[in-house]
Order: structure tokens, then C-alpha cells, then sequence
């Protein structure tokens, strides 16, 4: 949650339909079919379809590891370009992910991540994956830095 | 009828064969993964670069989320080959620090198990590209046994 403006300084730098089409355009989300579901001011979901070929066990068909970091990693990134003051790369410092529950089969992963603060070089990141409308099954701490070089 | 992955994972140690451990798991076979043995039994994870796996096309550099993937699937892998009863080791959770960007070139990671207990094993991973002593990544997780 970005609340009493903490996180979003008074003029983020890009526009969100323009984070929304550079997502639409990263190819490890395309090969996942991950796509953006919803992109507000220091918040972001995404959402991919639990696909055969993406299974860990195929005894249970619980997804890998690696679909939920994607996510969650991604999910963090573009919440932080949705609130940085002027447009430049950022680069992921460090991410922790807690698996609460496995992945399930046939059931659509989302993402969901909130920059809840910004400062001038480092940005933190909540994000919380999940099932059906509310089965948790990951939830992550990440920080981010702020490259100075601006693009 | 399928085999039972397993199964699969106990033939293929008992066959000193861990490319198909790989093989026994989709999402490795989907990134491209190929493993090696190295002399005392460590597993050397290669990711050869493929277009698909970018996540920055302005770099252009591997997707965090592929990297961090390797990382926990090294970490796993070597716990599979060094059980003395083969499981699916299932992760608690995984800390991964982003030291380098992953640029578009082959990664290669390894996994170390810190400790091993009977119901929960600890694993450090790193993964590089072109030199080992020059990680881009290394991770820490935990895995429930059994």
C-alpha cells in the first residue's frame, strides 16, 4: 500500500501505459505468458497461466521455483519504474522469497508487489503470489537500486 | 504409462546420469539447463544463453527471475544427487543476492550444502559467467527433505 505519499514523489517520470507496453515486451514474461493485470502509482500484479512445462514435480504438477521469482521479481521492478522521478535502469540488490504453499496445478499465478518505500538510490519492494483470489503461496522482500546513470 | 518422476530421479543416480534428473523436471528442460558431474560429486549447472531468457532488452541481461531460478534448481539438484534416498526436496525459501548483471552469455551456477539434517537441508548456490571467482548471483535457501 503507498500511503501518506511516502513512496510516490510528487512527479513520477513515466507514464504507466508506457511501463505497461516495455513489460508487454520483456521476452522471459512473454515465454511464461506473463502479462500485467493491473499497474498503479508503486503497485503492480501480474498474472500467468500454470502451463505443463513450467512443473517442478510432475507426480503433483506444483509449479518450479523459478515461475514464482520471475513473477515476483518482476512484479517488484516494474513497481519501482511506476514511481522513480526521472527515467533510469534499476537493478534488483537482493530478493527473498518465502514459499507458503506449493503452486497448484490448472490454477493462474499472480504477483503482486508494492514499492511502500523510495528513497534517493534504493527502493523496497513487498510482493505477495498467489492463487484463486486469495491462496497465498509466496511472499517476498526485495530492494532495488537506483542506477544513477540516467537513460 | 510415464515413469514416476521418483523413480526417474533414483534411475538416474543409480546410473551416475544427472542430466536426467534434469530431464525429470519440466521447467529445466523448458530454460535449456544442462548439468555435469565434477569430481566429488558437485553439479556444475549450465544455461546457455537463449533470446527467450531476457528480461532487460536494453542491456540486454538475463531476467532476475531466470538467474534466481538456476540458483534454487543447482541448489536442489545437488541435493537430489547427494541424498542417499533420492526425493523432491520441496523449498522454504530462497534469498538471492544480485551481485553482477547477467548478460547475454552462457551461466553456469553451483550449489554447496551448508547442513544437512534430517528434515531440512541448507544450500548456498552461486552463479557466473565468465569467471567463477566473479559471481552474479548467490543464494541461500532452505529445503524440506523427505
Amino acid at each position: 500500500m503507498v500511503d501518506g505519499g511516502q513512496a510516490v514523489p510528487s512527479e513520477p517520470a513515466i507514464a504507466l501505459d508506457i511501463i505497461s507496453q516495455f513489460a508487454a515486451e520483456i521476452p522471459f514474461l512473454k515465454a511464461i505468458s506473463a502479462s500485467i493485470e493491473k499497474l498503479e502509482r508503486g503497485r503492480c500484479r501480474l498474472s500467468a497461466p500454470w502451463q505443463d512445462h513450467l512443473v517442478v514435480d510432475t507426480s503433483t504438477g506444483i509449479l518450479h521455483g523459478g515461475v514464482i521469482t520471475t513473477l515476483l521479481d518482476s512484479a517488484s521492478g516494474t513497481a519501482v519504474f511506476s514511481v522513480i522521478p526521472r527515467v533510469m535502469q534499476i537493478a534488483t540488490l537482493d530478493l527473498r522469497i518465502d514459499y507458503l504453499r506449493p503452486a497448484m496445478p490448472n490454477a493462474d499465478v499472480f504477483a503482486e508487489a508494492d514499492c511502500y518505500r523510495l528513497r534517493k538510490n534504493v527502493a523496497f519492494v513487498r510482493g505477495r503470489a498467489f492463487q484463486d483470489t486469495d491462496r497465498e503461496i509466496a511472499s517476498s522482500l526485495a530492494t532495488f537500486m537506483l542506477e544513477s546513470s540516467s537513460l | 504409462m510415464e515413469q514416476r518422476q521418483i523413480d526417474q530421479l533414483r534411475d538416474a543416480k543409480n546410473r551416475s546420469a544427472p542430466q536426467d534428473v534434469v530431464r525429470a523436471i519440466p521447467y529445466l528442460e523448458f530454460l535449456g539447463v544442462t548439468v555435469e558431474e565434477e569430481p566429488g560429486g558437485v553439479l556444475i549447472c549450465h544455461l546457455p544463453f537463449q533470446d527467450k531468457l531476457v528480461g532487460n532488452p536494453t542491456l540486454p541481461a538475463i531476467h532476475g527471475g531466470v538467474i534466481g531460478g538456476l540458483l534454487e534448481s543447482v541448489a536442489l539438484l545437488q541435493l537430489i544427487w547427494s541424498l542417499d534416498a533420492p526425493t523432491l526436496p520441496r523449498t522454504v525459501n530462497t534469498s538471492i543476492d544480485y551481485l553482477r548483471s547477467g548478460w547475454a552469455k552462457d551461466t553456469f551456477a553451483r550449489g554447496r550444502i551448508t547442513k544437512q539434517g534430517r528434515r531440512v537441508a541448507n544450500v548456498r548456490a552461486e552463479a557466473w559467467q565468465d569467471d567463477p571467482e566473479r559471481p552474479i548471483a548467490a543464494a541461500h535457501g532452505h529445503f524440506l527433505l523427505g
